[in-house]
């Protein structure tokens, strides 16, 4: 069974277990534009809560993508050097950046859930 | 992700100052557009279909600019074309009537306070008329700066009661010429004066994109109804600043304030095209002997072209390295190019390192883009030259 949880930053995390699956909401997709490019981090990399994790280039200009939680980088998505349009067209599934191991649960109790983020954005239009 | 990127587009300074706003404002809303501050006006970067759909359709249909904030004047008296010869390096003397030239404002040093469009509308034996068009960031300091040199007879009116609109494209005179047959053999870089409702249109065969295309000036007043029927016709969209940025980057074309400034000489920026042959050997223009020692021995640095290898756009302040890792130069201008499809940069490079093919890296948050020195533009212009 699978939670979603999300930043303010409009970073989702799909946790089950201990690992979780990083990516953008489709919110944050569509205010970015067109991706053209997302650089991921390798397999191994630390990743600090709320600090880079990821940077994803859209025609206009480079915006970072921050760790939701603290871990370690599993995989990095293979699709997304050979299609980053991946992230416009299906933010929540195809879409995604990388797998990481969460480190601390406790931390995602600060993240938003599925309502949670539903208001979240509503409050921002 | 990085918040100014998706919830606010205004600093808190900018929120401060109201933004300008152009008579097709309400019209840009209308279409959903992403409105921006650019050059102290409120403008659309893009609209809901973005910048890669707008940027592809210009260059298979017909784009729609809003470009009027840019700024707009007339110059009617006597010695225009002297005048204008003290004070930008083009050849204006020898501008006959109902042509355009691009040049530049130069200072003492050479250096480019602005670039502009040069129109002569023909004038009567007493009395020349000349159309200006700079650019929206510096308009008040270039009209200023010009106002300095014309002589007591010589009057300059400021057109801010119109509007001017792009229509860029290779279907742009077919639609042009629904309205206004007689503008769809013009020549390239010429200028026609039509109408619109009785009132005065002038229409330049001219663009910021590499292809075919007209601006047009004429009435606020007109203006929205004009854009309505343009849009209405199917070969047009509207297309935001995002996309006209990335066109004028394949085609080569310098930005003002990015790859062109104050400190670049038009050597440097390699726009000796743009100074004829007697002015380049007569001066007589600010910063002329600095100028024509670059011509002689060649500028310590030269704009090119710089092409990233791999997918990752590289963007203005990028540094240029050479093989030993020293800096050579600097990037101006990057981003990803949805023709090329593929990232594209202009950039400047110490002298010795601007021969096309010439490999270089490129620092891109703090690793090494291999890239090489290309010559401009990345997409082969289609300008107008009529059928024999």
């Amino acid at each position: 069974m699978s939670e979603m949880r999300y930043t303010q930053e409009h970073e989702y995390i799909r946790v089950e277990g201990d690992t979780g699956t990083v990516g953008i909401s489709d919110y944050a997709q569509s205010k970015l534009g067109d991706v053209v490019f997302v650089e991921l981090p390798e397999s191994g990399r630390e990743l600090e809560t709320g600090k880079e994790a990821a940077v994803i280039e859209s025609v206009k200009a480079a915006s970072e993508v921050y760790a939701p939680v603290s871990g370690t980088v599993t995989e990095g998505n293979p699709d997304l050097e050979g299609d980053p349009a991946l992230v416009n067209r299906d933010a929540f599934g195809e879409g995604w950046f990388f797998k990481m191991s969460i480190s601390n649960k406790d931390e995602l109790e600060k993240l938003m859930d599925e309502a949670a983020y539903a208001s979240f954005i509503e409050g921002l239009e | 992700m990085s918040a100014e990127s998706v919830d606010s587009n205004l600093s808190p300074d900018e929120e401060a100052s109201p933004l300008k706003k152009t008579v097709l404002y309400d019209l840009h809303c209308e279409l959903g557009g992403r409105m921006v501050p650019f050059a102290g006006y409120d403008m659309p970067v893009q609209y809901p279909d973005g910048i890669m759909t707008e940027h592809k359709f210009a260059r298979e249909h017909a784009g729609l600019f809003d470009v009027s904030h840019m700024g707009q004047a007339i110059l009617t008296g006597s010695g225009i074309a002297d005048t204008l010869e003290s004070i930008v390096p083009a050849n204006i003397k020898g501008l006959k009537p109902t042509r355009m030239r691009y040049s530049q404002l130069l200072n003492d040093a050479g250096g480019i306070l602005d670039d502009l469009m040069i129109t002569n509308l023909g004038g009567t034996e007493d009395s020349d008329r000349f159309y200006l068009v700079v650019n929206a960031a510096c308009k008040e300091n270039d009209l200023a700066h010009i106002s300095k040199f014309l002589g007591a007879d010589v009057q300059m009116e400021v057109l801010d009661t119109r509007a001017l609109l792009a229509l860029q494209g290779p279907k742009a005179a077919d639609v042009i010429s629904r309205l206004w047959p007689e503008l769809a053999d013009m020549p390239f870089m010429s200028a026609k004066e039509v109408e619109i409702d009785d009132e005065w249109v002038l229409a330049s065969r001219c663009g910021y994109t590499g292809m075919d295309g007209f601006e047009l000036s004429l009435p606020q007043a007109r203006a929205e109804n004009f854009a309505r029927w343009l849009l209405g016709q199917e070969e047009v969209a509207p297309i935001g600043l995002g996309a006209r940025d990335s066109l004028r980057l394949e085609a080569g074309l310098c930005l003002y304030g990015h790859d062109i400034d104050e400190t670049t000489t038009p050597i440097e920026a390699g726009l000796n095209w743009s100074i004829s042959k007697r002015r380049r050997e007569e001066g007589g223009f600010p910063g002329a002997d600095i100028i024509q020692k670059q011509l002689e021995h060649g500028p310590e640095r030269k704009l090119m072209g710089v092409l990233p290898e791999g997918r990752a756009p590289v963007r203005e302040g990028a540094e240029i390295e050479n093989n030993d890792g020293e800096t050579i130069g600097t990037i101006t201008s990057g981003g990803f190019a949805p023709t090329v499809n593929g990232p594209i940069a202009m950039g400047y490079v110490a002298k010795g390192y601007e021969a096309p093919g010439t490999r270089v890296n490129l620092i891109l948050r703090g690793r090494q883009i291999a890239a090489s020195i290309v010559e401009m533009p990345f997409v082969p212009p289609s300008f107008y030259r009529p059928k024999k």
